[in-house]
C-alpha cells in the first residue's frame, strides 16, 4: 500500500505577518497554546485515571479549528465532532466549564449532561457536540437555513473529519445547502486517519474538496497547520455566504499528533509519515513566525503561555471542586415544557 | 378564519375527512406564526395523501418546500432550523421512508435537548402516514410502535377529524419533537380507501380549538368491558362495539389519541369501572404500546379485574401483499370482537 507517498506535507509559503492586527495575532496564539495546553493536561488526568469517560484529543490539529473559527463572527455557529475539545476552545468556550462537563460536574457545560463527546455551549456558538459520523453535516445545514429565512446575516460552520466524507448524510447534506444557497461552510479537518483506517483505502479521489464540484459548490484544499492560511479561507466563504452567494467546502490537511482515542498508540501509521508531520507541528510553527515580527517578544510570547498554563490549572482545582450533578437531574431535559 | 375552500364554512355541521381538517389546522398554523414551515417530497402537489394539497400556492416556495429525496437530509436540517428558532413541519409520502433518517431522529433530535443540559429546543412536527394499506412490507409498517420506546418524542395517533385538526394545531406549538402518526385508511385523500365507521368523517367546528397531546378520550361509554384502540383499530373496535351493544353487551372504547404521553390514568378509571380490558393496537405484538399500557394497568389497577388483559395485536411477521394475507395479519373486527367475547366469558 503507497501509504507514504501520500499527503506527506508540503508547507507553502506564508504571507508575512505584518498585514494582520496585533490583537488576532495574540488571540490566535493563545487559543491554539490553550487547546495545545488543555489537551495535555487532559491526557494527564486520564492517565492518572482522574477524568472518568473517554478522550479524543485534538493535539496537532490547533491551527485548523483556531483559524476556522476566528474567520467567523462571534454569534456564528459552528458544528462539534467527537474530536471536539478544540473546536469548542476555539469558539471561546469557557475552559472552566469544558474541564468541569469532562469531570462529569454540575458546572460544566452541559451541566454534566454531555461529557467529552458532547460538549458546546449555544451562548458562544458552540452547537454541543454530535458525535455520530456525518449527522451534523445537515443540521448545519439546517441552522444556516434557518439564518437565511430569519436574514440575521448568520454563517453556520460545520466541523467534519475526512471519514465523513463516505457518509450519506454528509452527501445529502452538501446536496441540499447547495440547492437552497445556504451559509453554510463544510470545514474538514483531514488528519488522514478515521481510526485506523487511511483515507486511501476508502476514497479512490485524492482530496475530499474534489466532491465540492459534484454538489455545485466551490471546494478548496489548504495547509492546514498554519491559523491564517485556514484564517483567510474560513474569511473568504464566510463573506461569500453572507453575501448570499451559498455554501463551501474546505478541506484543511492535517495530523493528530496522537492515536484515535486515548488507548489507542497510533501504531497502524507508519514512522516516516509521523516524523514527517510532527515536524509541521502548528504550535512551534506559529511562534516562530510571531517571534519573528517585531511587534512580538520572546517575554511576551512566555507570558501569555505561562497565563495559559495559570487558566488550565485554576480550571482543574475549579472542576475538582465543583458538585457533581444531583441525581434527580437525570431526569430532566427530556422534553421542553 | 379561513377554512378550506374544499369544504363549506359556517355550517352548523361541518362534516370534514381527517385530511381536510389536517389541512386547515395546517394554513392556520402557518397563518398564525411566521416561523412554521413545510417541508417534504411532492408538497407542491400535495404530497401523497394530500395533506398540503393547495399550500403552495398560498404560502410560496419559501415556506413550502419542495426536497429532493433526502429524508435523513431534510431531517437533520429540519432539526438544526429548529434549534435555530423556526417550527418546521415535515411532510413524509409514507411514514415507512422515516427509517431512512433514524439516527436523526434516534441520535439527534431526541437526544440534543437532554445531552446539552436543556440548552436546545426542537420543536419539529413529523406527519407520517402509518399502517398497512395494501402495499406490501416496506410500505405497511406501524411507525409509532417503532418508536414508542424513545425518550424525547412525543407520539400521536389521531383517529378522527376533530381530533386530527385539534391535536396537529398543539402538536404545531409544542416545543418537542412530535410525530404525528394517521393511519393511511383514516385520511380520507381522494381516491384513497377510507375507514368504515361511524366516526371516519365528523363535524368539526367553524371556531378555532386545540386538543392537547397526551388526554384519551372515551368515543363510546360502557360498563362491561374496556376497549382500548387507536387509529384504525379505534374504527374497527368502535363498530363492534356498536354491534354488541345491540346484543346486550356495553363495552366502553377508549382512544388513546396520544400514546406519548400517555393517557393512562383514563384507562385505569375505566377499568376500575368495568373490571375488564382489552387492547387493540395494529402494529406487531411484540414490544407494542399495549404491552406497556398491560403492565401498567396490572400495577394499578389488577385488584379490579376480573378477567386477563387480552391485547389483539398483529403477529410478530412483516405486512404481506396480497389482500387475503394481509386481512389475516392485521387485526380485523372478528378478531376483534372474538377477545371481547373471550374476556367477557372468564
Amino acid at each position: 500500500m503507497q501509504v507514504l507517498n501520500m499527503r506527506l506535507p508540503e508547507i507553502p509559503d506564508v504571507a508575512p505577518l505584518a498585514d494582520y492586527d496585533a490583537g488576532l495575532l495574540t488571540e490566535t496564539y493563545r487559543r491554539m497554546v490553550l487547546i495545545r495546553q488543555f489537551e495535555m493536561k487532559v491526557n494527564e488526568l486520564f492517565l492518572q485515571g482522574i477524568m472518568p469517560g473517554t478522550i479524543h484529543l485534538s493535539l496537532g490539529q490547533e491551527a485548523s479549528v483556531v483559524g476556522a473559527c476566528l474567520a467567523l463572527e462571534a454569534d456564528d455557529v459552528i458544528t462539534l465532532t467527537h474530536r471536539g475539545h478544540g473546536q469548542a476552545l476555539a469558539k471561546g468556550l469557557s475552559a472552566d466549564a469544558l474541564m468541569a462537563e469532562l469531570f462529569g460536574k454540575e458546572t460544566g457545560c452541559c451541566q454534566g449532561k454531555g461529557g467529552s463527546l458532547h460538549i458546546g455551549d449555544m451562548s458562544v456558538g458552540a452547537l454541543p457536540a454530535i458525535a455520530i459520523v456525518g449527522a451534523s453535516s445537515p443540521i448545519a445545514a439546517g441552522m444556516a437555513f434557518a439564518f437565511k429565512r430569519q436574514e440575521t446575516g448568520q454563517v453556520a460552520l460545520n466541523f467534519f473529519g475526512e471519514g465523513t466524507a463516505n457518509k450519506g448524510d454528509w452527501h445529502e447534506a452538501l446536496n441540499l445547502a447547495a440547492i437552497w444557497n445556504l451559509p453554510v461552510i463544510f470545514l474538514c479537518e483531514n488528519n488522514l486517519y478515521g481510526v485506523s483506517t487511511h483515507i486511501t483505502e476508502v476514497m479512490a479521489i485524492e482530496y475530499v474538496a474534489e466532491r465540492a464540484s459534484a454538489y455545485g459548490m466551490p471546494g478548496r484544499t489548504i495547509y492546514g497547520n498554519d491559523p491564517i492560511i485556514v484564517y483567510e479561507a474560513v474569511r473568504t466563504a464566510a463573506n461569500r455566504a453572507r453575501a448570499g452567494a451559498g455554501p463551501a467546502l474546505i478541506e484543511c490537511l492535517t495530523y493528530r499528533r496522537g492515536g484515535h482515542k486515548r488507548d489507542d498508540p497510533g501504531a497502524y501509521r507508519p514512522q516516516e509519515e509521523v516524523e514527517a508531520w510532527f515536524k509541521t507541528d502548528p504550535i512551534p510553527a506559529f511562534r516562530d513566525r510571531l517571534l519573528q515580527d517585531p511587534r512580538f517578544s520572546t517575554s511576551v510570547i512566555e507570558d501569555l503561555e505561562a497565563s495559559v498554563k495559570t487558566a488550565i490549572d485554576a480550571s482543574v482545582d475549579l472542576a475538582q471542586a465543583s458538585d457533581t450533578p444531583a441525581v434527580a437531574s437525570a431526569l430532566e431535559h427530556v422534553y421542553a415544557d | 378564519m379561513q377554512t378550506d375552500k374544499r369544504t363549506s364554512s359556517k355550517s352548523p355541521t361541518r362534516v370534514l375527512t381527517v385530511v381536510q381538517a389536517l389541512r386547515e389546522a395546517v394554513r392556520e398554523e402557518m397563518r398564525r406564526d411566521e416561523r412554521v414551515f413545510v417541508l417534504g417530497e411532492d408538497i407542491r402537489i400535495g404530497g401523497s395523501f394530500l395533506f398540503t394539497l393547495g399550500l403552495l400556492d398560498e404560502y410560496g416556495p419559501e415556506r413550502v418546500l419542495n426536497t429532493p429525496i433526502s429524508e435523513a437530509g431534510f431531517v437533520g436540517l429540519a432539526i438544526g432550523a429548529a434549534i435555530q428558532g423556526l417550527r418546521p413541519i415535515i411532510d413524509f409520502q409514507y411514514g415507512d421512508f422515516i427509517f431512512t433518517a433514524f439516527d436523526q431522529i434516534i441520535q439527534q433530535c431526541t437526544k440534543l435537548r437532554y445531552m446539552s443540559g436543556g440548552q436546545v429546543s426542537i420543536p419539529l412536527v413529523f406527519q407520517l402516514p402509518t399502517g398497512a394499506s395494501g402495499r406490501g412490507a416496506q410500505h405497511a409498517n406501524s411507525v409509532e410502535t417503532v418508536f414508542f420506546g424513545l425518550p424525547g418524542l412525543k407520539i400521536v395517533t389521531p383517529a378522527t377529524p376533530y381530533d386530527a385538526k385539534g391535536l396537529f394545531k398543539s402538536a404545531v406549538r409544542d416545543d418537542n419533537p412530535v410525530l404525528f402518526c394517521v393511519h393511511k385508511h383514516l385520511y380520507g385523500s381522494k381516491g384513497r380507501q377510507l375507514a368504515a365507521s361511524s366516526i371516519s368523517r365528523g363535524h368539526v367546528p367553524d371556531d378555532e380549538y386545540l386538543v392537547p397531546l397526551g388526554k384519551g378520550d372515551i368515543k363510546k361509554r360502557g360498563s362491561d368491558i374496556t376497549v382500548v384502540a387507536n387509529g384504525l383499530m379505534l374504527h374497527r373496535s368502535l363498530n363492534v362495539a356498536e354491534a354488541l351493544e345491540s346484543e346486550g353487551l356495553s363495552a366502553e372504547v377508549i382512544d388513546p389519541r396520544c400514546l406519548v404521553p400517555f393517557d393512562a390514568d383514563l384507562v385505569i378509571d375505566s377499568v376500575i369501572k368495568t373490571s375488564r380490558l382489552v387492547i387493540v393496537e395494529e402494529g406487531n405484538e411484540r414490544g407494542g404500546w399495549g404491552a406497556q399500557l398491560a403492565a401498567e394497568i396490572a400495577g394499578a389497577a389488577i385488584g379490579y379485574l376480573d378477567a386477563p388483559i387480552l391485547r389483539v395485536a398483529s403477529p410478530n411477521v412483516p405486512i404481506p401483499f396480497s389482500p387475503v394475507l394481509e386481512n389475516a395479519v392485521i387485526p380485523d373486527e372478528s378478531r376483534i370482537r372474538n377477545a371481547i367475547l373471550e374476556v367477557m366469558d372468564h
